[in-house]
């Protein structure tokens, strides 16, 4: 009987420690898949972060790196360096990529280093319990805005694709979401035109993906997806924030 | 005299610590003990500088100078700081176009020499540095006028190679100074 | 063996480095250090090495951890407070049992200080440089030759024990320049590590540099691991250089600079009749305590002659178990400690004042 679906060879046979419903299942999947259909697994090494997908070294199945919080862009920058034939990504989330990571992140891009950054925007930090990320949305109720997030003591939102957009450093910048099957087709295409575009040589490429987190936005899984679609695509258009390549601009 | 403790000190911007360089490289063609070390400062220019040169046949300890026995001064600050510092019997080397007064310790030599001047007029105004120290090594001995010249040629870096004949110009003007 | 050459401090250990197949610097421009990073800028292009300057302290060491990762040598290179900023990463790569080779050329603190000599960092590079129990090795050159040896050393002994090591020198070492005689060229060993992270090729199983462990007795048992290494390191590493001990009645200790200003003070000593020895600790981690415990039964006291306000004078109190008192001539704030200063300290000693 033929098979028509299992599990990416680029994923370990672990069991994922990510709560129900939450997307980074969805979205470690994906960057398995492009990994097998780019034939680069054994000569792929990915950088973890710190927050929820700290131990994603445990779910991929090349050469990982775990590195301190907010530093996988410097972490990735030297694993490159060594040795520019490797292909090296890697995976973080708001709190890691754009607060306290956010030199390295505008650094490494402002570089064109030829890495492959996946970044999950849900909005809130998930690990440590719920707490206000850089990317939560005005009003947002966290643990540390019980009262919603106040723009006047708390400061609004980053919207990182559009940051680094101003720099002339990065290949490619796309903003995407897996809230349903049709944004998981494009969020798999962005992905794999990242590691493209670092196989071809053509330097930084960060794919941000909207996700959900319904243990700490207190939402079912369901409800999750569907604010993804009502609040956070409002302050985060979905779309191509750069490509030198010419397509798809605009 | 085997073992000569230079303090070279003045303005940043005269040279000073290339003066100490080309006595370095002299010391290092004459497979001397030695160490040159710098002050170093936030500024690049006009603050005060200084470095000093060790030459000796022993090894050397401190290459910290307490009691140098050979001071060159091209400024004011530099005399006033330095002065009282050099040991009995030492020798003292003053640019007396810049620095106008008199030494009053009599038990060091004091060499006044108008360096600034005489570079001027042999136009090379930058040079003065190196008159001085070619009267350093003339009274001094501190290393040989052979080793010296090799010394410079190693100082001088690569694009400024063009000048190293007017350095040896203005090294031979301030051994002859001191004899007239 | 080649030539003698006349070299600054700072820019003998980076060519040092490159001898030693270093072939990967990331640094941040600060005083009294930067010539690493220039002389690195201008070399490492030419031999197809990597100089990078990085965003900050913290990212080099991070980039620096990427290229350790990868089982290559690696190093940074800053001063002081720089250092204070790689504490995060150094204790990643200690966590992580990688190698590497860190270089603090020491200024005065705390804060931001001052940009002159100082040996204030001694407790920073000696009780582990970051969060966690570890140590990291810590080499103390006392001239420019050593400078070179010293980071030859620094990464042969961080890679034989796979774990951060430290070339702890200060403003004047890195400053000053001395003839030396720089290392022949290391063969490099590209043999691939069995740890490191080069790509599966599809062959093994995946590595991970991780120092992240959540079972208790899974961390723990890493960290016993670590410390009998470190015991091992105890008992074979320690470096050390004795000076005039042999009829010594008081002994200095003293690494870098103030080793060198006390050779002239135990000289100047000798002519007025006091004898007195040095021994100069050459790796400050692992501290060479039994010299120091021999020298304890023979001497009448000792004075710790250091840039600062007498860190080093707790282990050499330790190493002797207290048995002779312990004299301090300290300097601080990037003032050096005179030869006159060390004179007066023998003097206490000499009378045993307390």
């Amino acid at each position: 009987m033929a098979v028509v679906f299992d599990k990416p060879k680029s994923l370990t046979d672990n069991v994922l420690h990510y709560c129900p419903g939450c997307t980074h299942g969805i979205v470690h999947r994906l960057v398995a898949e492009v990994i097998d259909e780019l034939g680069i697994e054994g000569r792929t090494i990915g950088i973890a972060p710190v927050g929820c997908s700290v131990m994603a070294y445990d779910y991929f199945t090349v050469d990982m790196v775990e590195a301190a919080h907010g530093r996988a862009p410097a972490v990735a920058t030297g694993v490159k360096r060594s040795d520019p034939s490797k292909i090296v990504f890697t995976y973080q989330g708001d709190g890691d990529l754009a607060s306290i990571g956010m030199c390295e992140t505008v650094h490494s891009a402002a570089r064109g280093e030829n890495i492959t950054i996946i970044f999950i925007n849900n909005a809130i930090y998930g690990m440590t319990g719920g707490q206000m990320a850089p990317t939560s949305l005005p009003g947002q109720v966290t643990q540390t805005s019980p009262y919603g997030r106040n723009t006047e003591t708390q400061g609004f939102p980053i919207r990182v694709c559009e940051l680094l957009s101003e720099l002339d450093g990065p290949a490619y910048l796309e903003r995407v979401t897996v809230n349903n099957v049709k944004n998981v087709r494009n969020a798999k295409k962005a992905i794999k035109k990242a590691f493209q575009n670092q196989i071809d040589g053509k330097g930084f490429s960060l794919v941000e993906v909207l996700s959900s987190c319904p243990t700490n936005w207190g939402m079912t899984p369901q409800k999750a997806l569907e604010w993804i679609d009502e609040k956070m695509i409002p302050y985060y258009p979905l779309g191509v924030y750069r490509d030198k390549d010419g397509e798809n601009n605009g | 005299m085997a073992d000569h403790q230079i303090i070279i000190a003045g303005f940043g911007g005269q040279g000073l610590l290339f003066s100490g360089k080309v006595l370095a490289y002299a010391g290092l063609a004459e497979d001397r003990q030695l160490s040159w070390l710098p002050s170093y400062g936030p500024e690049m220019r006009g603050g005060t500088a200084n470095c000093t040169v060790i030459l000796s046949d022993e090894p050397i300890g401190s290459p910290i100078v307490d009691h140098p026995n050979v001071v060159m001064v091209m400024n004011n600050p530099s005399l006033d700081k330095y002065e009282n510092m050099v040991a009995p019997g030492g020798k003292l080397f003053i640019d007396s176009a810049l620095i106008s007064r008199k030494v009053e310790r009599d038990d060091i030599d004091v060499y006044y020499i108008p360096a600034t001047q005489l570079a001027k007029d042999m136009g090379a105004p930058t040079l003065a540095n190196m008159i001085l120290l070619g009267a350093i090594v003339k009274e001094t001995g501190c290393v040989s006028a052979e080793h010296l010249e090799e010394g410079l040629r190693h100082a001088v870096p690569a694009r400024h190679a063009d000048l190293i004949d007017l350095n040896i110009q203005a090294l031979e003007l301030g051994k002859n100074y001191t004899q007239a | 063996m080649q030539e003698k050459v006349l070299m600054k401090g700072n820019e003998a250990l980076a060519e040092a480095a490159i001898l030693a197949g270093c072939r990967h610097y990331f640094g941040y421009p600060i005083t009294p250090q930067t010539e690493v990073a220039a002389y690195m800028s201008k070399k490492m292009p030419k031999i197809g090495g990597v100089f990078l300057q990085a965003e900050s302290e913290i990212a080099a060491i991070n980039m620096v951890y990427g290229v350790a990762a990868t089982g290559k040598r690696a190093m940074t290179s800053s001063s002081s407070p720089g250092i204070a900023l790689k504490c995060e990463g150094i204790s990643y790569l200690a966590g992580s049992d990688l190698p590497a080779l860190i270089v603090n050329v020491q200024r005065g603190g705390p804060g931001l200080g001052g940009i002159q000599p100082s040996q204030s960092d001694y407790f920073l590079a000696t009780r582990g440089p970051g969060h966690g129990d570890f140590h990291v090795i810590v080499l103390a050159p006392a001239s420019v030759q050593e400078m070179a040896d010293m980071t030859l050393k620094g990464f042969e002994l961080a890679d034989k024990y796979r774990m951060p090591c430290m070339l702890l020198a200060d403003g004047t070492m890195g400053q000053m320049m001395e003839p030396v005689v720089l290392p022949d060229p290391v063969e490099i060993d590209t043999t691939p590590k069995d740890w490191a992270v080069t790509g599966t090729e599809c062959k093994r199983e995946h590595h991970i540099v991780n120092s992240l462990y959540l079972s208790p007795k899974k961390l723990e048992d890493i960290n016993l691991e670590r410390f009998e290494r470190y015991k091992k390191i105890e008992e074979e590493e320690c470096l050390w250089e004795e000076f005039m001990m042999e009829d010594a009645d008081i002994c200095i200790v003293s690494c870098g600079i103030t080793a060198r200003v006390s050779r002239n003070a135990i000289l100047e000593a000798r002519k007025q009749g006091i004898k007195v020895g040095m021994i100069r600790p050459i790796t400050l981690w692992p501290f060479p305590k039994k010299p120091l415990l021999a020298a304890a039964d023979k001497v009448k006291s000792f004075i710790s002659v250091e840039l600062n306000m007498g860190q080093m004078k707790e282990d050499i109190e330790l190493a002797i178990r207290c048995k002779k008192p312990v004299y301090g001539c300290t300097r601080v704030g990037g003032m050096i400690t005179t030869v006159d200063d060390i004179l007066a300290s023998i003097k206490e000693a000499e009378k045993g004042e307390e």
